[in-house]
Order: structure tokens, then C-alpha cells, then sequence
């Protein structure tokens, strides 16, 4: 147990720290969800951070990553959120598919789909889910047959982040005639390829978050499918572990936020309607920061493990819920601080407390909703019957 | 950076859990409360034996000269048996107190010796009846009282497994130690009662786990449902996101300063309210049984509430938190911050 940086991670720090401060835009970017020119502007983003090799650091050099090690990452996302920089519109590739590719890929796959996902060039979306198959993942309908070097796919799509504006999807189908978990692979397709329709959704904010996916006779070549046939249950179970366990949502953050939100309570308790007289808002400010802190502790000791050899378990599960569920409330204590204010649109520029509300709303859904995560972590940690 | 504990600290922590656990046990707790007794001699004389005592007391005393974080573990480990002798508070807080204060005295040479202690926090005295000496807290000194010293007047506890004392003192009577930092005791009770706390919460869910596994309404075992397996992975997760805390808190405690005081009590408020959670879910869980003084879950429910309100409220460990939070630097750079 040594909880102090070593020379090289806080050398390290200033060199992410001062390369930020150089290259991170003045203006914050149009959200990559709300139009299509948010979306390139984002992409540029991704070049620019790849042209200081920050694209994915902890990937190998040979797939346009850094070689970092787990604790670099922590270093340079906790700047990274510091900065202000804007939000990875690749996450999904980046964070999702990347590790499971790292795992599951062969060489040559990796070779071809990692370095440009790591600079941005293409951008990926998830399509797992269905009108039939939400929580319930293994009720996929859509279908891949095999023809010659080929597969041809089929289906519905649907509540797939970014796919409105995305390059690539990984999807889950599975063979005709299987049933269940068996018979899955997971397949990459383009988005702009023939026999492909994608229709916007519209979010509770209004962006257009994600979209449905119709796949009518979509031909992709054999190289697209990521392991073994068959094997797609399996693999995801892998993402939905990177998903939930480490690095969706890395502890910055909320460490930001909840500085944040520390300094809104400071400005507004002596002005904002009486806020001050309430001791429980200001007790919430304190829970918000201790949250955010149990939730860095906790990845810190997950990453000290993971270098010594360890594997994320089912335990990832409490991540996503702990997680989750910090983020909506220190976001309603902040809409509590604004008090008669909170319900108005920001002015350009201002901290987006009531679009982080919003957006924190959807966190006990996405990656698996906390209900399931719930199960999981009843059935595969504490070994409750299914 | 390096949040992994050794090969030596786990095995010590599972040297504790195993005579702990294999003394310690649903029969033993039946056997002391029904003597009406909270100390037993034989497992104090193993402890002893096994060098717990001697665990926190630097080697110039004859002790093993090791931190906080290495207590912790034995602490936590006495939390899952919900331990009634005052290892913690005479072995984890007093003992080095003393040793601080009067290095070489001469009731540091007895490992066996117990030493209670009472902060000005606390109304009651814990075990103070099978006490060598007490140390008590006086305007910011300490003075060590003889048990020969001290009028002591029982008083009744909710938690069976424990024995506290209104204590009758006279400084006069009493060895005057001088000024002495009870703000370290205070972060290393803060600190133990957490890591006892982690022991009780995952005692609880794991008596509620068993009991789910079992029990069977509507022909399928009750853990087989959704409304009873979201009680138990909640308080599970609450255990999963303390538990780093406490760490983090137990081997800071060295640092003496804003930061590491705020995490000691971080780690208090956070592992006592898992407990707490804990507690209270493995009653639900085991429904009318879990209501009846037969089950063993309401002792765990017990000792977290005693040690929820020693040695500061929560109120007062979340103004520390407080007092870190707007009085620092704040953010995702600042996790293991220190003063200068």
C-alpha cells in the first residue's frame, strides 16, 4: 500500500496537464448528440488528441494507443476532466469494443479497426438491443447467414447511442433457427452502407441520442465477425464487464462535479432564496464529494489489482449502480441549491447543471439497467438462486 | 501509487479471522449472554497470544511496531464476529496513546493488560470493568487512572455483547500524562470503528445470504426473488464502495492532517451506515425470524448503533469532511492530496 504518486505519474501529470492546456478548444463544442456538425466537431477533437498520441493511452502503441498502465489512465482522465475537454464522442468504440477487440480480435482485426477508432477517424456505435430484447438481451431476433465468404444481415435495431451520426456498429445477431444465448455472434457493419436505415430518436433533452437500425439483406465480409461463431453471448458479457467495471465512467468525472458543485453551494447559500438556512442541502454537498471520492478509491484499488493480475468480476456490477446513483444525486442537490432557478435553460457558456440532471436520468438504464445489475450481483457475487 | 495490501498483511488479517471465527461463534454469543458476561478470558489470553496486543505499540515497547492499516484488518475481522473484548479500543487506541505519552511505563509491559479509554465524547466507559487503568481526556490532557482508582457504576447497553460504565474519577488520584493528541485517538477509533463496521455489514448480508438460500415460500427459496435479492446486493454495494475508504483512511491516518482526518471520518460515516443498511436488510430478509432474539442478525444491528455514536456523532464526522472539502483544494487531482 503506497497511496502517493511517484515522480514519473506526477511528471506524467504535468506533461497531460500542460499539453491540455495548450490544445483543449476555448469554447466548449456543440454536443456531439444535438447535430451532425457537433458530431465532426468532435471528430476533429479525437484528431487533435491523436496528434498528441492521446487517443487511447492505455492501448498498445502498434493499435495508435500509448502503453500506459492503468494508473497513467486514471492520471490522465483525471486531467482530462480537469481541463475541461470536451466528452469522447467514441466511447462506445474506445471504451466498449476496444478492450473486447484487444481480447477477442485477430491480429489482422486489430490491425484494421483499432488505430482509426483510436484517432476518431471511424466512430462506433453499439447495437445490442431490440424492440424484443432489452434487459432480456438474449431474446435477439436479428439474424446473420452465412453465404460464401459473406454474412448477410437482418433485423431491428434499436436505443443505439450515437448511431445517428456513427461510422460503424458492433451488433449482436444470431444464426436462423438458434435460440437463446446460443447461436450469437457479434458482428461490425457500416452505417452508411446499402441496406441500412437508420431513424433518429429523440432523448428526453431533445438531442437525438440514438437511433433505430433497420438491416434489410446488409452484406458484410467473414473478417467482420469478431471471435468464433456462436460465440457472440459470450464476448458481450466481456464489453458489458469493461462497461460496467472500470472504464465508461472514470472517477474524474464526478470529481469534477462534485467540486463544482461544492463552489455553487458556496456562491448561492448566502443569496439563492434561503438555501443557506438549510443545513440538509449543505450535509447533500458533503455526501455528493464523499461519493465522488468512495467511487475514485474504489477504481484506484480496482486498478492496483487488475496490475497485479486480478480479473473485473461480477462485482463490476456495484460500479454501475454506485455510480448511477451518485450522479442523480448530486445533480438534484444542485437543482436544489438554484432553488427557484432551477428550472431555467443556462445561459450560454454556464455550467449545464439542469442538462446533467436530465442526462443522469439515464444512467440506471443504459449498460444494463440497475435491476439487472442488482440480480447479478445477488446471483454471481453473493450466490442467491437464479 | 499502489492500493494493494501484502501477502503478510492478508495472512495476519486471516490469522485474526480464524480464531475469531472459530471462538467467536453463534453458540459462544448464546453461552456469554445468557451468563450475562461480555469477556472471555481464554479467547483475551489467544489474542494476547497471538501478538494482536502488541500489533499497533512500537518495538521500543516490545510491540510489532505496525500501522493503522494492519490493525484495521483485525479490526474488521472482529467486526464479522462481533467481538466483545476491547481489542480495538485498548490495543488500537490507548496503548499507543500511552505509549506516546510515557514511553517505557510500566503497564505496557504486561501484553495482557487492558486499557480502557474514555474520550470526553463519550458518556459511558466501554469494558471498563475488566480494565487494568483507564485513560480519561481533560482539557486536551490525559491522565491514567488505576481500576482501584475509579468508582465505577454500570450501565445498560442495547448491545448484549458489550459492557459500558459511568465512571467516577478523581485527577487527583490519577497519573497526569500531559497535553496528548486526542485528535489521532479520534481518527484511529474513526478509523477501527469503519473497519469494524466493513465485518458487521458483510456478516449481516452473509447471514441474510444463507437464510435466502434456505428458506422456501411460494415453493422456491426466497432468495430466489427480485424484491429480496435487490435488499442484499444494495447493501452489498454500499459495503464495495466503504471498504476502499476505510483502507484509504487506515493508512493515512500517519499523514495527521486535514485530509487524512476528513477520510477517517469519510470512512466512519460511510462503513457504519453499510452496517447499519446491512443490518436492517438481513432483518427484512429474514422476515418475523429476523424480528426474534433467537436470530443472531439484531447483534450486528446493535453494535453498529453503539458504534455510530461513540467517539463523535456523525454530525461531528461529517463537519470534518466539511471543514476539508470547502477549506482545500477540491478535485480528481486532489484524491490523495496532503499538506505541504
Amino acid at each position: 500500500m503506497r497511496l502517493e504518486y511517484t515522480p514519473e505519474q506526477q511528471a506524467f501529470r504535468a506533461e497531460v496537464r500542460a499539453w491540455l492546456e495548450a490544445h483543449v478548444p476555448a469554447h466548449p463544442l456543440e454536443h456531439y448528440d444535438a447535430t451532425r456538425a457537433g458530431f465532426e466537431a468532435h471528430r476533429a477533437w479525437e484528431a487533435t488528441l491523436k496528434s498528441g498520441d492521446w487517443g487511447m493511452v492505455t492501448w498498445p502503441k502498434e493499435y495508435g494507443g500509448r502503453g500506459l498502465d492503468l494508473i497513467q489512465w486514471l492520471i490522465f482522465e483525471e486531467e482530462y476532466y480537469r481541463s475541461g475537454a470536451p466528452g469522447r464522442v467514441n466511447q462506445n468504440g474506445v471504451f466498449l469494443l476496444g478492450p473486447t477487440l484487444m481480447e477477442f480480435g485477430t491480429h489482422e482485426q486489430k490491425q484494421r479497426f483499432l488505430p482509426p477508432m483510436a484517432s476518431g477517424e471511424e466512430i462506433w456505435a453499439q447495437a445490442w438491443s431490440e424492440p424484443q430484447a432489452g434487459s432480456d438481451l438474449a431474446g435477439v431476433r436479428a439474424t446473420a447467414t452465412r453465404d460464401g465468404d459473406d454474412y448477410v444481415l437482418n433485423g431491428h435495431k434499436i436505443w443505439s447511442s450515437r448511431a445517428a451520426f456513427a461510422d460503424w456498429a458492433f451488433g449482436l445477431f444470431r444464426e436462423p433457427g438458434s435460440e437463446r444465448h446460443k447461436g450469437m455472434s457479434l458482428i461490425f457493419f457500416r452505417l452508411d452502407q446499402p441496406g441500412v436505415t437508420r431513424n433518429p430518436i429523440r432523448k428526453i433533452n431533445g438531442h437525438v441520442g440514438f437511433a433505430e437500425i433497420f438491416l434489410e439483406d446488409v452484406r458484410v465480409p467473414a473478417f467482420n465477425l469478431l471471435g468464433e461463431e456462436g460465440q457472440g453471448w459470450h464476448i458481450c458479457m466481456a464489453t458489458a464487464g469493461f462497461e460496467r467495471g472500470l472504464m465508461l465512467r472514470s472517477p474524474a468525472r464526478y470529481q469534477v462535479a462534485a467540486a463544482a458543485l461544492a463552489d455553487l453551494w458556496q456562491s448561492r447559500k448566502e443569496t439563492s432564496g434561503g438555501a443557506g438556512a438549510d443545513p440538509a442541502l449543505e450535509a447533500d454537498v458533503v455526501r455528493a464529494f464523499m461519493n465522488a471520492e468512495a467511487y475514485a478509491l474504489n477504481i484506484y484499488q480496482t486498478a492496483s489489482r487488475l496490475m497485479a493480475g486480478a480479473k473485473i468480476g461480477p462485482e463490476a456490477s456495484t460500479n454501475k449502480i454506485f455510480w448511477s446513483e451518485m450522479d442523480i444525486h448530486l445533480h438534484q442537490t444542485a437543482l436544489a441549491i438554484l432553488g427557484p432557478d432551477a428550472e431555467l435553460l443556462p445561459e450560454p457558456g454556464a455550467h449545464e447543471w439542469l442538462d446533467d440532471y436530465i442526462f443522469s436520468l439515464a444512467g440506471p438504464i443504459y449498460a444494463g439497467s440497475n435491476e439487472i445489475q442488482r440480480n447479478i450481483i445477488a446471483e454471481r457475487m453473493l450466490g442467491l438462486p437464479r | 501509487m499502489d492500493f494493494t495490501l501484502t501477502d503478510e498483511q492478508q495472512m495476519f488479517a486471516q490469522t485474526a479471522a480464524t480464531l475469531f471465527g472459530d471462538t467467536c461463534t453463534p453458540d459462544h454469543w448464546r453461552k456469554m449472554m445468557e451468563q450475562g458476561v461480555a469477556f472471555a478470558a481464554d479467547r483475551w489470553a489467544q489474542i494476547v497470544e497471538n501478538g494482536f496486543t502488541l500489533l499497533m505499540l512500537p518495538e521500543s515497547e516490545g510491540g510489532l511496531g505496525l500501522t493503522e492499516l494492519d490493525f484495521a484488518l483485525i479490526a474488521q475481522a472482529a467486526g464479522y464476529v462481533a467481538l466483545p473484548e476491547p481489542l480495538v479500543e485498548s490495543a488500537g487506541i490507548a496503548a499507543p496513546m500511552l505509549a506516546a505519552l510515557s514511553p517505557g511505563h510500566a503497564l505496557l509491559a504486561d501484553p495482557a493488560a487492558i486499557i480502557a479509554i474514555a474520550p470526553a465524547a463519550n458518556p459511558v466507559v466501554a469494558s471498563a470493568d475488566v480494565a487494568s487503568a483507564i485513560l480519561f481526556e481533560r482539557d486536551g490532557r490525559a491522565y491514567l487512572a488505576r481500576a482501584d482508582a475509579v468508582f465505577l457504576t454500570p450501565a445498560s447497553t442495547i448491545d448484549p455483547l458489550r459492557r459500558v460504565f459511568r465512571v467516577a474519577w478523581n485527577p487527583a488520584d490519577a497519573e497526569d500524562l500531559g497535553p496528548a493528541d486526542w485528535t489521532l485517538a479520534t481518527d484511529r477509533a474513526a478509523v477501527f470503528a469503519a473497519a469494524q463496521g466493513i465485518g458487521l455489514a458483510q456478516r449481516a448480508v452473509d447471514l441474510a445470504v444463507a437464510y435466502a438460500r434456505d428458506r422456501q415460500q411460494f415453493g422456491k427459496p426466497i432468495g430466489s426473488y427480485q424484491a429480496v435479492k435487490h435488499h442484499l446486493a444494495s447493501a452489498q454495494t454500499a459495503i464495495e464502495f466503504a471498504r476502499p475508504v476505510v483502507t484509504a483512511a487506515a493508512a493515512s491516518v500517519d499523514q495527521r492532517d486535514v485530509y487524512s482526518r476528513a477520510r477517517a471520518s469519510h470512512a466512519r460515516l460511510v462503513a457504519l451506515e453499510a452496517a447499519d443498511q446491512a443490518a436492517r436488510a438481513a432483518i427484512q430478509v429474514h422476515g418475523a425470524m429476523g424480528y426474534s432474539w433467537e436470530v443472531d442478525v439484531h447483534l450486528f444491528l446493535k453494535r453498529a448503533l453503539a458504534l455510530t455514536g461513540s467517539w463523535g456523532t456523525p454530525a461531528f464526522h461529517r463537519a470534518r469532511v466539511a471543514h476539508r472539502l470547502f477549506n482545500r483544494p477540491v478535485g480528481p487531482d486532489q484524491t490523495f492530496a496532503r499538506e505541504a
